[in-house]
């Protein structure tokens, strides 16, 4: 059957987390785990053109997994089958905790606090996004062996240190979530704005990848306003993908976008987890706030009708959860449509950025609204030197290019 | 159940204060009562250490440490815990009552 292929590879899109899940929750072991279903998939691709798509292709795919670790547990152990099933169902049965999923334990333990942060993306997106190595590698700018040497070395350290196969204890979890939105968020941010003077600008496999797992995590944990407000954020960025670079792969501000080629599905549902949290009225985190944000941003059809404001409120709030000084650049970039260039230079003078380039791209930008083209300049120069981004670098060099004398 | 040796790190001459002791007291009480507790101890100094050195069957005695650094293990503590996870709630708990940092490593399996 020739149109097998693209079933199989929709059932692994969509079943891939659902399997490696449920073997690494019977075997204990995320290496096996991982091997039995690639295994088990590529056995789909030799028989299913034979024998045709099975009725439940996912239970399929796990219960070939499952047999194919099991006769090599068999072969590893020398044991007889018996022994080994009685030991697989030996396991201590788990105290019910706060949300039952596979996936969601799977989540968990990729983005596990002892495992470094690059380990952790790493791990989720083989484990739980399915892609492969290579993918993964370019991504993220390494090469293939070095990522699979990162790869290889989370999950030795998942077992060596007896990182359990559990979702974390209920005292445990707001930090844990906290862990893993930080991982999606990273692997979206890497798409949003991707590295590399020579790679695409927008990697939109990888934010694609982001909001899919976000989706999950939302599915999974309903009541988490955290994991609605990053979705919402995500969303409302995605929205805009196509608005944000050129044709001449020049980064467009926000200021600057065709607004006509947002994507209405996505705001809506952006708009609509928004409204949703703040109608929870409970307190909002970080990523609600940032989601609100956006929200007000993406609101308008015209950027001059912007409710600079609001924005300003919202950085406010924002500020006092989260100081940080890149949190304090947003705001006074907020706060100059409102009050002025003049004051929110004043608002950059102490801030401790002199490394990020967002912080030059910023200042430059008050400079030449002040008039100062000379310090506009070299405040360009510094920014496009610190600049990792192809886009952004396009649009500073013209903006800087721009300036009178 | 798995052994974990949870180490305490330490980089200056000063030894711990009296709350510190008070803290670490507590602490280890309850690491006994909850059944976590297998051994710990506090160490003599780096500079009051001794290296033996019997590879090439000329033993070899040396005053000192073994590796000259500003930051070593002042004491530890050895427990015996289902995983990972629990360990780090427990040496949140130590790093807090003995006010350093304190290094979590897994024992390999016998």
């Amino acid at each position: 059957m020739s149109d097998v292929r693209p079933v199989i590879a929709r059932v692994y899109r969509e079943e891939w987390a659902r399997v490696v899940a449920t073997l690494a929750r019977r075997f204990g072991d995320l290496d096996v785990a991982e091997e039995m279903a690639a295994e088990a998939f590529a056995t789909a691709v030799e028989r299913w053109p034979v024998e045709g798509i099975p009725p439940n292709p996912g239970a399929w795919v796990t219960t070939t997994g499952y047999r194919k670790g099991i006769d090599r547990l068999r072969r590893e152990t020398r044991r007889e089958g018996k022994h080994v099933e009685a030991l697989m169902l030996s396991q201590a049965p788990e105290p019910p905790g706060a949300v039952d999923d596979d996936r969601l334990r799977l989540v968990f333990i990729c983005c596990h606090p002892a495992l470094g942060m690059e380990a952790r993306v790493a791990l989720t997106l083989r484990m739980v996004g399915g892609l492969t190595v290579p993918e993964i590698a370019r991504a993220f700018l390494v090469e293939d062996a070095a990522m699979a040497r990162r790869i290889t070395r989370a999950k030795a350290k998942i077992k060596a240190a007896g990182i359990p196969f559990r979702v974390p204890a209920r005292e445990d979890l707001p930090a844990r979530i906290s862990g893993v939105l930080a991982v999606v968020y990273l692997i979206f941010n890497e798409g949003y704005l991707a590295s590399g003077t020579q790679s695409d600008p927008i990697r939109s496999d990888l934010t694609a990848e982001a909001v899919r797992l976000t989706r999950l995590l939302h599915l999974l944990l309903p009541e988490d306003g955290e994991v609605a407000g990053l979705l919402a954020l995500m969303l409302l960025g995605e929205a805009r993908r196509t608005a944000r670079v050129s044709a001449r792969g020049e980064l467009v501000t926000l200021a600057e976008q065709d607004r006509g080629t947002w994507d209405r599905v996505l705001l809506a549902e952006g708009h609509a987890l928004v409204r949703a949290r703040l109608a929870s009225g409970e307190a909002p985190g970080r990523y609600q706030v940032l989601a609100a944000i956006s929200a007000v941003h993406t609101d308008t059809l015209d950027a001059r009708d912007t409710d600079w404001s609001q924005v300003a409120a919202l950085y406010d709030q924002l500020v006092r959860l989260d100081p940080s000084p890149v949190v304090r650049l947003n705001r006074a970039i907020a706060l100059a449509e409102l009050d002025g260039p003049e004051v929110a230079l004043a608002e950059l003078d102490d801030l401790p950025l002199d490394g990020y380039h967002a912080f030059h791209a910023t200042r430059a930008d008050l400079l030449r609204r002040l008039g100062r083209s000379q310090e506009s300049r070299a405040a360009y120069d510094r920014a496009i030197d610190l600049a990792a981004n192809s886009a952004e670098t396009a649009y500073l060099t013209r903006r800087r290019d721009q300036l009178g004398r | 159940m798995a052994q974990y040796l949870m180490s305490v790190l330490h980089d200056s001459p000063d030894l711990a204060t009296d709350e510190e002791m008070a803290a670490i007291d507590v602490f280890n009480d309850k690491l006994q009562s909850e059944g976590y507790w297998v051994f710990a101890g506090g160490l003599s100094t780096p500079d009051l250490a001794t290296v033996v050195d019997n590879r090439a069957g000329e033993s070899i005695v040396t005053d000192g440490p073994y590796l000259e650094s500003k930051e070593h293990v002042i004491g530890f503590w050895i427990v015996d815990a289902p995983d990972l996870d629990v360990v780090l709630r427990l040496a949140a708990e130590g790093s807090r009552a003995c006010n350093r940092r304190v290094e979590v490593r897994a024992f390999l399996p016998a």
